[in-house]
């Protein structure tokens, strides 16, 4: 286990205006009154103990919301923190078949793996146990911790299941044994409507966020992004096409090296990068990984590129040199590179499916496609259409500003818990 | 602990309090992929979720087609492909309605007849169901009050969509009679003066455009009524 805790809660340095200094570089991006709010919904969980728990620290999208969220709660006031917990190999090839059953594969978990996925938990909740069971609240980050919640039987807080992942068509044996593990939560999220499931608890819907100062999504000079350019061999005179995601067969890496091939028939100088990393609980990322270059053969246009988790600022400048940016996803709980690709004005062609849904409106800040094929027109389409990528990767920016910055998605991690802890209902008045 | 009440713009010392707002989305795990489990869905569902279904979509930017400016009107226009009932549904004016069970029943109204007419039932694809949604609105105060009607132009200008969204928007399920907060406030300083204003108000549509267009719009008013 590891405990993640910036500062102190309340200890962080304020300006004159009574801000914070992160709170203020927030509030130039997405506005004062969007700072302002957080402020307010704060003020009734102030010095609340709340707790994350989640399975890695690093890698993915969850770690990296965290990362920043945490930091901001202390800023407001809360006591917040961040555990990690620890398993072994066995356990998070099990946790990998959950998610790749709530995704709808029908993949078969065998009892002995459940117990030990238990039994893990179980060692977990032990040395836990004071933090979560003195908790206010508690956010349980998908299924691999989720059981911690029937080994504290002495909890005194709130504790909300937050499920970062697509179950819209989960396999239904795998389904019902965790539905049994998530249904004494008092509340869960999930990030869409469609992801919702039968439970006996009230389910928010927060669509998960960007970190517009995060290193990955902040602005670059041009040096560092002519610098990606040359470490990565690519040509900035020929048009450039990118996917940054996990080596994960539901990010259909290979199914983006189809559209490429199709596309480049037209486009002749079509360069394409596939960028991605591997998650600690990942365990399939090598194999894919594999599969991928097999698929990318001997074309020297193709660059697939095995980043660290901390290569931020690198994936923000191939993001930025990229002409279209693809998350070509069967499945996708949500796909934060697509809400990444287009806060910087980058139209990008995604998969059909969960969460890019929410954030590519189709042909106005991108295209929703569902083949190789689909995905070649698009990509045809805008590199013959220069103004309309312009403008569509415009919109992109702007609505994302809208609706996938982390402040509007921290005012609603605190509208729930508000809600929850003073058992509002329909209307909360600050 | 924060309260919990409902209430109208006016604030202790007569003034208007301008305020602003958010909204929660909670899932019902409902959801309709026909028109008759639409219906059906309909006849039962939380009244919240009718009223999210007509209004919540405004505090979205909009790149839709905006003759279909509700929830119900949409998904019948985009996932069942049937543009007449999409326009019947779309002419619903919530606020005819005293209580969300008035609103609940000219939906269904509505949709009985068409299912009447129709010989075939078209179904959507499982992705593109129609999900039973509703809200918590989070209400923040902005610390500002007006004492003035003049004062009108200059704090409209400067709102938020969200503030146009609880005084405009929101005002009509929550006040006594259904209108919005600027009217209730200039009503209530029983000054004969405000009741052209007033009738200009009522005369702003708040479908077919998103709510900083409306915030255009209501300036013009104000501009021409409360001049400098």
């Amino acid at each position: 286990m590891s405990t993640f805790r910036r500062s102190p809660a309340g200890a962080a340095t304020q300006e004159p205006n009574g801000m914070s200094h992160l709170l203020e570089e927030y509030a130039r991006v997405a506005g004062e009154s969007a700072v302002d709010h957080l402020r307010q919904l704060s003020t009734p969980l102030e010095g609340m103990k709340v707790v994350h728990v989640n399975s890695t620290r690093v890698g993915g999208g969850v770690a990296e919301i965290l990362e920043k969220l945490v930091p901001l709660k202390q800023e407001l006031g809360i006591d917040a923190t961040w555990e990690v917990i620890e398993g072994d190999a066995e356990f998070y090839a099990t946790t990998k078949s959950f998610h790749n059953a709530l995704q709808g594969n029908r993949v078969h978990i065998s009892d002995e793996e459940l117990r030990h996925y238990e039994e893990i938990n179980e060692a977990n909740a032990a040395a836990l146990r004071p933090a979560l069971e003195d908790a206010d609240v508690v956010f349980i980050h998908d299924p691999q911790p989720a059981p911690l919640l029937g080994l504290m039987p002495d909890r005194k807080g709130i504790w909300i299941w937050r499920c970062h992942i697509d179950v819209s068509h989960p396999h239904r044996p795998v389904w019902r044994y965790l539905r049994d593990v998530v249904a004494g939560y008092d509340a869960s999220i999930f990030s869409l409507a469609a992801f919702a499931q039968d439970l006996p608890h009230v389910q928010y819907l927060i669509p998960p966020s960007i970190d517009p100062l995060s290193d990955k999504n902040t602005e670059l000079g041009p040096d560092e992004i002519d610098a990606v350019y040359r470490k990565f061999d690519l040509d900035p005179d020929r048009e450039l096409m990118l996917q940054v995601s996990r080596f994960d067969r539901f990010k259909d890496p290979v199914g983006v090296i189809e559209a490429y091939r199709l596309a480049k028939k037209f486009s002749p100088g079509l360069q394409l990068v596939l960028a991605g990393g591997t998650a600690t609980d990942d365990p399939e990322g090598m194999a894919v990984l594999n599969e991928t270059e097999a698929a990318a053969g001997e074309d020297t246009d193709i660059h697939i590129l095995l980043l660290p988790p901390d290569a931020h600022r690198t994936i923000n400048a191939l993001q930025r040199a990229a002409d279209i940016v693809l998350q070509k996803s069967t499945k996708e709980g949500f796909g934060l590179t697509v809400a990444e690709a287009m806060w910087k004005g980058k139209p990008v062609i995604g998969g059909d499916t969960g969460g890019i849904r929410l954030q590519i409106v189709n042909d106005h800040t991108g295209f929703l496609v569902s083949t190789p094929e689909g995905a070649a027109l698009r990509i045809r389409y805008l590199l013959h259409h220069r103004d309309k990528l312009v403008e569509m990767g415009e919109k992109a920016r702007s609505f994302v500003r809208e609706n996938f910055l982390l402040t509007r998605h921290l005012r609603e991690y605190l509208t729930a818990m508000v809600a929850l802890t003073g058992k509002a209902e329909d209307r909360i008045e600050l | 602990m924060p309260k919990r009440k409902q209430d109208g713009p006016v604030a202790s010392d007569g003034g208007f309090a301008i305020k602003d707002c958010a909204l929660a989305a909670i899932a019902t795990g409902r959801h309709a992929q026909n028109l008759k489990e639409l219906r059906d869905e309909i006849e039962t569902i939380d009244p919240a979720c009718l009223l999210y279904h007509f209004w919540a979509g405004l505090l979205r930017p909009i790149f839709d087609d905006p003759r279909f400016n509700n929830g119900f009107a949409r998904w019948v226009f985009q996932s069942l492909h049937n543009q007449p009932l999409a326009e019947r549904l779309s002419v619903i004016d919530p606020t005819d309605f005293d209580t969300p069970d008035g609103l609940r029943r000219e939906l269904v109204d509505v949709i009985e007849e068409e299912l009447d007419r129709s010989e075939v039932l078209p179904w959507t694809s499982r992705e593109q169901q129609f999900f039973f949604i509703r809200s918590q609105i989070v209400v923040f105060s902005t610390n500002r009050t007006i004492h003035d009607p003049s004062e009108l132009p200059d704090a409209v200008a400067t709102m938020t969509a969200s503030s146009i969204f609880y005084h405009f928007i929101d005002a009509r399920r929550r006040t006594p009679n259904g209108v919005d907060d600027f009217s209730t406030w200039l009503t209530d300083l029983q000054d004969v003066k405000y009741a052209q204003l007033c009738t200009r108000l009522a005369g702003v549509d708040p479908y077919f455009k998103t709510l900083l267009e409306i915030r255009e719009e209501l300036l013009e008013v104000f501009n021409e009524y409360l001049p400098a």
